[in-house]
């Protein structure tokens, strides 16, 4: 042994000739060692992400031909509750009817349109006027609002209220009193025939 | 003989030993016939599936093994999945814009295959409570011929149809098994009797000693000389292929029973693993940088040791 | 032998850390200037790679247990879902039913190479008993994980072994009923295996400290088997022996992933990609790859020896054949540690390792005829090498003449037929 030290680790960082090579190859070896770390990190954490079966049925279809006005249904998209109320000439015109100023959230929060600062008319949260599809998620803390079944408090608003923290929803599921911040929002839909609709 | 060497040697023999063995249990299906091994598209390590076979393999289970065999791990949308056989990369023209087809769930080829496809799947309970029957969706599981293995028996004289979905990997060397078994079938040597409903195949592991004919017998049950037990087993699968049987679309592929057989064990080995083709393109890469790793490993190891006295 | 800590706290943070909780010291301690025999060679990598295998299996087992349902109608599926749907499910799976290839493959290697340069010897005995400690728990491990794809082979292999315990005289029927909490392998089995499986693997990790611990008091043993004398003697384990481990874990891993990657099922039965049916055995059962030799003991015993029934013979064969491990350290009377100044013993430790492998091929033959016969030789060899071969041969045989230290066998040119030949004395 050439080393007389008796820390060899001294001795080969203090007597290295190349000091600039040497480094490179370890700093070379430990890069590439940590990239191949970090790229196994990709599928450790990719896989709790949604799997293939999941994201098959990330569409529902639902059909309304026995929906009568006035009645709401529950329906189950993505795992979450979705409204979808057969809305009453009165509770139409209720909608139609509020000013944005009386609103608390005048966007409209409707995944179909584009423009995500559009105002929240009634129009502009519907696609067919007769029927109203909101995710039925209080926007405050994530309750679901009572108002869809028959005979369930449906709010100072007649459309939905939250029994967590007291939020009011109109016909049009907007925000018009209590914590939620939010309007419900409007998933994607679309209607496949005049009385079937596809959310997703 | 140095330790070091002998070590290398005793532990490279005993992994090897280990590895025969895995290689070992093909030897307990009995008497059967030698597998005619063939030259498949997903052999080796940049073997990929051939996908108008893995088509045409569709179209074969379809017509004729669906008869009576499940496919219970796939779904429908699995066969428009990346690598799988109706996979799209783009749309077909005067596709509406919004439809993204290479998404399996949206593939029209697959949407198709569903809405039509010759079992329904049953749904429910609807309003009144009772369970119905629909047209598959692509995220439905492909349905099978029967509700359940009592039916299935009953339907087959007592035998249960294996689902074909792992059959591939369920079986020793399963691709050559599944081809030798479909295109193996012959008349039963004249030494064996062999029951009404049952048939007569090399390839089946089974043991024909039991199938002898009394008159080859000597008095204590063993074949007289000369005679000699033919290889295989008897099944309740009747030969199922037969030429011309499936019409295929490209008029230059054979309508023969190997070439139909050839085209569903290559749907079959995909059914059994669908993620093949990833898996070796993402093994190429990790070995790839494995060994460069290992080699910068190595370089940077000589280079810390170089100062020490060995 | 004690080495003082040379650790010196560089930053306030670390004073501060260190008066209240030496845990930088310990590591600094551990695995930076902890003094290595300078003479170590490529068997001695093998505890690196284990540790990597562990880290492996605990990683890819907590991600399956994410996505897998311990159930007997839904165990099947959920395994063929993860390979079908998860993403990167399937690479998932396969790194951790190959990595328990790996785990053994490397275990075995490691404990062969203990047994070689009598690293189980005075005052490394606990080293090794904690090691064996660590090898009975990832037999554990290792079948109750073979039980959860619910396969035909994870049923039966279940019955079989668990028939075993049937054996035992008096309360085995009992023993048996209370671990299958029923009156076969069924659900709760398959409940309490998966609860057991994802257990185990924590109880390893803790006995791995203190196998590290045990190691980090009279410090690595080394090829000559003759202790450290002075600093000379050593190198500091970083960068030295992390770098040296780092390029034998990454060439390992080329082997695990070309086993991961492209011949997945290699190591694996066909029949576990049938689902476990009760009323149906397969033709031929045999268990993983690692549990064959211990399958051939086990069958062995076709005899009965006195009151002991033949069953319970083997049992007792199979248990005994790890528990004569414990022993070992007392076994071997041989006051020198290697085997490389040990021509005679060296010749009956290599023929332990042909007969173990042969074992292990006869743990995958029918239990019949000739292979009967073999077995029980082989096995006789087994206990004979532990129980009458080292014992005698510590008094009978006559070992070559130790270096005085490590750095006199590490620099003197070796002559040729002398032991330290060039290729063994030092790292390669």
């Amino acid at each position: 042994m050439s080393a007389t030290s008796d820390s060899p680790a001294q001795q080969a960082t203090a007597n290295g000739e190349e000091p600039t090579r040497r480094d490179f190859i370890h700093i070379l070896t430990a890069a590439v060692a940590a990239a191949g770390g970090a790229a196994s990190v990709v599928p450790l954490v990719h896989q709790m992400n949604p799997d293939a079966s999941v994201l098959a049925l990330s569409t529902t279809e639902v059909d309304l031909s026995s929906l009568e006005p006035g009645q709401a249904i529950k329906v189950m998209w993505q795992g979450k509750p979705v409204f979808i109320r057969h809305r009453t000439e009165e509770e139409i015109a209720a909608a139609e009817r509020t000013p944005l100023s009386a609103l608390k959230d005048p966007v409209a929060r409707n995944d179909n349109i584009d423009d995500s600062r559009a105002p929240a008319t009634d129009e502009n949260r519907r696609v067919n006027p007769a029927f109203l599809v909101i995710v039925g998620i209080c926007t405050h803390l994530g309750c679901v609002p009572l108002g869809t079944a028959q005979g369930e408090v449906k709010g100072d608003y007649g459309g939905w209220f939250c029994p967590c923290h007291g939020s009011h929803y109109d016909t049009a599921g907007r925000i018009r009193k209590g914590p939620a911040p939010e309007n419900l929002p409007v998933p994607p839909y679309q209607f496949v025939t005049d009385t079937l609709i596809r959310i997703g | 003989m140095t330790s070091i060497g002998t070590l290398k040697v005793l532990a490279g023999a005993g992994f090897a030993a280990a590895m025969a063995l895995g290689a070992g249990p093909a030897l307990a299906a009995g008497g059967a016939a030698e597998l005619k091994h063939q030259h498949w598209h997903f052999d080796g390590v940049f073997g990929t599936f051939d996908k108008e076979a893995l088509q045409r393999g569709y179209q074969v289970y379809e017509a004729v093994c669906s008869n009576c065999h499940g496919l219970e791990h796939l779904a429908f949308r699995n066969l428009g999945q990346k690598g799988g056989p109706f996979h799209l990369d783009a749309c077909p023209e005067g596709a509406p814009e919004t439809l993204d087809c290479s998404n399996p769930n949206e593939n029209p080829i697959v949407k198709t295959i569903a809405a039509n496809y010759k079992y329904q799947v049953t749904d429910g309970p609807d309003e009144t409570g009772e369970m119905f029957e629909r047209a598959p969706i692509p995220s439905d599981r492909i349905p099978g011929p029967y509700r359940n293995e009592q039916q299935a028996r009953a339907a087959n004289n007592g035998a249960l149809p294996p689902d074909l979905s792992l059959i591939i990997k369920a079986r020793p060397h399963g691709a050559d098994y599944v081809y030798s078994l479909l295109t193996g079938y012959e008349d039963a040597p004249a030494t064996v009797s062999v029951a009404p409903g049952q048939y007569y195949n090399p390839y089946f592991p089974g043991d024909m000693s039991q199938q002898m004919k009394p008159e080859y017998l000597d008095e204590e049950g063993h074949p007289r000389e000369g005679v000699e037990v033919p290889p295989g087993g008897v099944l309740a699968m009747a030969p199922p292929l037969a030429d011309g049987m499936v019409d295929y679309v490209d008029p230059n592929t054979p309508e023969t029973v190997e070439q139909y057989a050839k085209d569903v064990v290559e749907f079959l080995a995909w059914a059994a693993e669908p993620k093949m083709e990833e898996r070796k393109k993402l093994g190429v890469m990790t070995l790839a940088y494995l060994l460069i790793l290992t080699g910068l490993l190595y370089w940077s190891y000589r280079e810390i040791w170089s100062k020490v006295d060995r | 032998m004690a080495y003082e800590s040379t650790y010196k706290p560089g930053t306030a943070i670390e004073r501060w850390l260190d008066k209240r909780l030496p845990i930088v010291r310990l590591a600094y301690d551990s695995f930076v200037d902890f003094p290595t025999p300078k003479n170590l060679n490529y068997w001695w990598t093998f505890g690196g790679i284990l540790v990597v295998c562990l880290m492996i299996q605990i990683i890819t087992g907590v991600i399956l247990a994410m996505h897998y349902t311990p159930h007997v109608d839904h165990a099947f599926d959920s395994v063929e879902h993860i390979m079908r749907d998860v993403n990167y499910g399937w690479l998932m799976r396969y790194i951790h039913s190959n990595g328990a290839s790996m785990f053994f493959l490397a275990v075995y290697i490691h404990m062969f190479r203990g047994l070689y340069y009598g690293s189980y010897k005075e005052p490394r005995e606990m080293i090794w008993i904690l090691g064996v400690v660590i090898f009975l728990l990832m037999m554990g491990a290792a079948f109750m994980g073979y039980v959860l794809p619910w396969g035909q082979m994870s049923f039966w292999g279940a019955t079989v072994i668990t028939n075993i315990l049937g054996a035992i005289p008096v309360v085995g029927e009992s023993i048996r009923t209370l671990l299958w909490g029923g009156f076969s392998v069924d659900n709760p089995t398959l409940n309490r295996f998966f609860s057991l499986h994802y257990l185990l693997p924590f109880a390893i990790f803790g006995v791995v400290i203190l196998h590290v611990w045990a190691l980090h008091v009279p410090g690595n043993n080394n090829p000559t088997g003759v202790e450290v004398k002075t600093r000379k003697d050593t190198v500091p384990f970083h960068p030295y022996y992390t770098v040296k481990d780092s390029f034998a874990i990454a060439a390992f891993l080329v082997l695990f992933a070309a086993f991961v990657f492209f011949n997945p099922n290699a190591l694996g039965h066909p029949d576990n990609y049938i689902k476990a049916d009760p009323l149906v055995t397969p033709a031929h059962i045999v268990p993983e790859w690692y549990f064959l030799p211990f399958y051939a003991i086990l069958r062995a015993i076709t005899f009965d020896i006195g009151p002991i029934s033949s069953k319970l013979g083997g049992v007792i064969a199979m248990f005994g054949s790890i528990g004569v491990l414990f022993f070992l350290p007392w076994l071997d009377t041989s006051k020198v540690r290697s085997m490389r100044y040990r021509p005679t013993a060296q010749l009956w430790f290599f023929l332990l390792v042909i007969d173990c492998v042969f074992l292990g091929y006869l743990g995958g033959q029918p239990a019949e005829g000739l292979y009967v016969t073999l077995a029980q030789i082989a096995t006789a060899y087994y206990f004979a090498y532990f129980l009458i071969i080292l014992p005698l041969l510590g008094v009978l045989e006559t070992p070559k003449p130790l270096p005085k230290s490590i750095s006199e066998a590490v620099l003197k040119p070796a002559k040729p037929g002398a032991a330290a030949s060039p290729q063994a004395a030092p790292a390669e």
